[in-house]
């Protein structure tokens, strides 16, 4: 059986699961209930300064469904803890104590003041809680107040909170950051600078997440109006994934450990996670979708593949990817697929058919010899993965290397080696091989 | 309490009045918005749909289930309406199997096609709750008139096309209700609370369509004088007929034609009232037999016998209303033909029924064997028949085995005069073609007028 124990920063726990700060860790009662389900850690709920915050008392989420209301995109208004500092301070203290084998991590947020970063980081101390995690992620209500997101959008505050946050605590530093920017590297190399342990990504999404058409209003709406919130579950996956990747494979960040969060919601979604550099995982909206014991397939899923592939520890899996995460320029030209239609699985829909004749190649047949029949014309086809994208049918179309003779579209003979766009005679900035 | 008969055990109320509304509520239940929008999302949106393909109206299918899908159910009730304007109906008494669900590609994939009907009736249903909303109005009036003889599925068809259009269509129909088998014909399970007559009022509400009803051609009117009087006439009066069993006995008391029994369930006001028998003997293989076999066990029938001279293969009953038919208890022997009625006091007691057998080149002969079941009522439902003579001899209209012939356009061979339904030669005998010729006769006769 694989290894599902993780050592993240110095963090240990069981299993690399864990619940990102969030509704779910905002209390004793539901964190116990996540660690007797089975969830590896938590980052509790970001705590700020006295007086709380208060919470709208209208709807705080929106969501986006599928037909069968299965919950693809989620969407919330909702603020940092509500409830009262020592609260939250004085339960962390007793669920660390409790729980001691799992990770305990306070997300914190407080303003860009160092006494008020002194005060709190030295409150959390007592707790003997784990580490914390720095929320420069939020981006709807605390934004407005200069915290959350606004900090995570300006690299410099990044970097001179973390700074703080690391002279003057003892424990681990975790940068939690907003992908409400344009190029995720930023952030990530001045949590670096400023001396973080590790980054987390990534936070919610600025949305709106539906118009409600009789309202004219943003959905989720209160009296009639509706602010912008923070959108996650599955749908923002891509997104995360890429932002994961991006500073995975960056010289600047290489290496910098990941906890990383966007859309988990089975052991699969996390495998892809940590493939790309993530050495956690933080889940929320499967969470609040099914409750705390998704983590059980999660776990053994993850397990289970491992063992299929012969991984023993979580360590051989974390970055295995991130070597084959490249720019577009470095992609082999000289590849070249075919796609294949498998006449026995087809079911005959056509989709392939229109989707390629309507929109891209006109490489797949709608009849043969006058009978409704699809596929795919060599002479035309580039490869390009629409037909798969689209069939009903898993593995009914798959796309064929060409190894040997000559592409038929291009007339062109198949070259073995790899070739890219770099050293390309259509390239004007191509690369010229040194002369001998 | 029921009332015995003498004799025969033929009764009326063999079931409580909760078992009544039961058995004749809907065979399929309708589809409620989350039911229909997670069964749209099963529509792959073919390209060039094979259901459509496979509609004799041509609906564009994955067009209206997209509506659905996306939360537009009238606007997909206007879809379906563009090319049949009893797409609510049909949405309950088409074979679908047989039809759009056999052709639909998820049968390739896992043998459930999307629920097609069920969907049709969805959108149609929403759009017809409620009664003000038409999708069409009429044009200015053309001044031409139109007859149409028989207000069934291919006359409602063609004068609401003609009515959209701008003639004055006057319907002739022999009955006292419009709506011809919908009204009287169809099973009572698949079309509950009176909905033909809404569908009716639905397809009158476009104006310009003057209704006589207890109107019969050769009767109260003729051909001739329909001519003279209208620009056009369209002849969809259905198969007034009913083949003859040509079996001793057959003038007994209980031996019952099964489409007049039908009707008569179809109009009673109380299925209690209506006389059924503990035994029933069913004879013929079609839609009728199923439905008239199926109806008397859910009146309260003890035991139902379909006997079919053929195999299962051959009825014209699809495989899926035979599914229904045994599923309701009903049995079915294959390879017997009625031999002669057994009477008792003037009243059928039994049927001697005789094995067939089939030759080489498919000829069907009786093999002497016989075996005799006990009945209190037999059903024939051995088809029905045009019945030409209505027309009128001075008429020199063209018939193809006893139905009336016409060409693609379903024009007849008499000028000025169309036809379409089960009256026509060639037909499939199914209210959605019905419904296609009433079309298809409507763009030929408008042309005809506007020339």
């Amino acid at each position: 059986m694989a290894d599902l124990s993780t050592n993240f920063i110095g963090i240990k726990s069981p299993n690399p699961f864990w619940l990102a700060s969030a509704p779910p860790t905002d209390k004793e009662y539901n964190v116990v209930r996540a660690f007797k389900a089975g969830w590896g850690g938590v980052v509790w709920k970001t705590l700020g300064e006295d007086p709380a915050v208060v919470n709208v008392n209208g709807p705080r989420y929106g969501a986006i469904h599928g037909r069968d209301r299965n919950l693809i995109g989620f969407n919330n208004i909702e603020l940092i803890t509500d409830r009262p500092l020592e609260v939250n301070l004085r339960e962390i203290k007793q669920v660390k104590r409790d729980w001691s084998d799992r990770a305990m991590v306070v997300s914190l947020m407080v303003p860009c003041e160092e006494q008020s970063w002194i005060d709190i980081l030295k409150k959390v101390e007592d707790t003997e809680a784990d580490g914390i995690e720095l929320n420069f992620g939020c981006p709807h209500g605390m934004s407005e107040r200069g915290m959350g997101s606004a900090v995570g959008q300006v690299p410099e505050y990044i970097e001179m909170v973390t700074r703080w946050c690391k002279q003057h605590s003892r424990m681990p530093v975790i940068v939690k950051l907003t992908p409400n920017i344009t190029d995720i590297r930023k952030p990530a190399q001045a949590a670096k600078a400023g001396g973080a342990d590790a980054v987390s990504l990534i936070n919610t999404i600025n949305s709106i997440v539906s118009v409600d058409l009789d309202q004219m209003a943003p959905e989720p709406t209160i009296d009639g109006r509706g602010a912008h919130g923070g959108y996650c579950g599955p749908a923002v996956k891509p997104i995360a994934l890429n932002m994961v990747a991006e500073i995975a494979r960056d010289p600047e960040t290489h290496g910098l450990p990941i906890s990383g969060i966007g859309g988990v919601t089975t052991w699969k979604d996390a495998a892809e996670f940590m493939a790309l550099g993530a050495g956690t995982v933080q889940v929320c909206t499967a969470a609040m979708t099914y409750g705390f014991k998704i983590v059980e397939e999660m776990k053994d899923g993850l397990s289970d593949w491992m063992d299929e592939k012969g991984y023993t520890s979580v360590d051989q899996v974390v970055g295995r990817a991130v070597p084959n995460v490249t720019d577009w320029q470095q992609l082999n030209l000289n590849y070249v697929v075919k796609a294949q239609i498998d006449q026995d699985a087809c079911i005959k829909c056509g989709r392939c058919h229109i989707a390629c004749e309507d929109t891209s190649h006109q490489a797949i047949t709608s009849m043969k010899d006058g009978l409704r029949h699809f596929e795919v014309i060599d002479e035309e086809c580039v490869g390009c993965n629409l037909c798969v994208s689209v069939c009903p049918v898993e593995d009914c179309i798959s796309m064929v290397q060409m190894t040997e003779g000559t592409d038929p579209r291009t007339g062109k003979k198949i070259e073995p080696d790899y070739a890219n766009w770099t050293t390309h005679p259509n390239n004007p900035n191509r690369v010229m091989e040194a002369a001998e | 309490m029921a009332d015995a008969l003498p004799g025969p055990d033929i009764r009326t109320g063999r079931l409580s009045p909760d078992d009544y509304l039961e058995n004749f509520d809907d065979l399929h239940p309708p589809l409620g918005t989350h039911e229909a929008s997670v069964e749209a999302d099963r529509c792959y949106f073919c390209y060039d749909a094979p259901c459509t393909i496979a509609c004799p109206t041509s609906i564009d299918i994955p067009k209206f289930i997209r509506q659905i899908s996306t939360g537009n159910p009238v606007g997909s009730a206007k879809t379906i309406f563009a090319e049949n304007i009893l797409g609510g109906m049909c949405a309950r008494v088409c074979p679908t199997e047989t039809l759009c669900e056999e052709a639909c590609v998820r049968n390739l994939a896992e043998d459930k096609p999307v629920q097609i009907g069920l969907l049709q009736r969805y959108a149609t249903d929403t759009y017809l709750e409620r009664p003000d909303r038409h999708p069409y109005s009429r044009a200015a009036s053309t001044g031409k008139t139109v007859a149409i003889v028989g207000g069934g599925p291919a006359g409602l068809s063609c004068a609401h096309a003609l009515a959209c259009e701008g003639h004055d269509v006057t319907i002739f129909d022999a009955r006292e209700k419009l709506g011809g088998l919908n009204e009287y014909g169809i099973a009572a399970y698949k079309t509950t609370n009176d909905f033909a007559q809404t569908e009716v009022d639905f397809v009158l509400s476009i104006g310009g369509i003057d209704v006589q009803c207890g109107k019969a051609l050769g009767r109260d009117i003729t051909l001739a004088g329909l001519r003279k009087e209208f620009d056009a006439v369209f002849l969809g009066m259905g198969l007034p007929g009913v083949n003859a069993l040509r079996a001793e006995g057959e003038d007994l008391n209980g031996v019952i034609d099964a489409v007049a029994y039908i009707a008569e369930l179809r109009q009673a006001k109380d299925l209690a009232k209506l006389p059924v028998g503990r035994k029933v003997v069913v004879i013929g293989g079609g839609m009728t037999a199923i439905d008239i076999a199926v109806q008397a066990k859910r009146l309260g029938a003890e035991e139902v016998t379909i006997a079919y001279r053929r195999d299962r293969d051959a009825m014209k009953a699809s495989a899926y209303e035979q599914e229904v038919a045994l599923t309701n208890g009903v049995v079915i022997r294959e390879w017997f033909q009625p031999k002669r009625l057994l009477g008792e006091g003037g009243h059928v007691a039994g049927i001697e029924l005789e094995r067939t057998a089939q030759d080489a080149s498919g000829r069907l002969s009786g093999t002497g064997e016989t075996v005799t079941l006990e009945a209190d009522q037999v059903f024939k439902a051995i088809g029905q028949t045009f019945v030409p003579d209505a027309l009128g001899g001075a008429e020199a209209l063209s018939l193809d085995s006893g139905r009336i012939n016409v060409d693609d356009d379903r024009r007849t061979s008499v000028a000025g005069v169309w036809a379409g339904g089960d009256c026509i030669a060639g037909g499939e005998d199914l209210t959605v073609a019905a419904v296609e010729d009433g079309k298809v006769a409507a763009r030929s006769i408008h042309a005809a007028l506007s020339a």
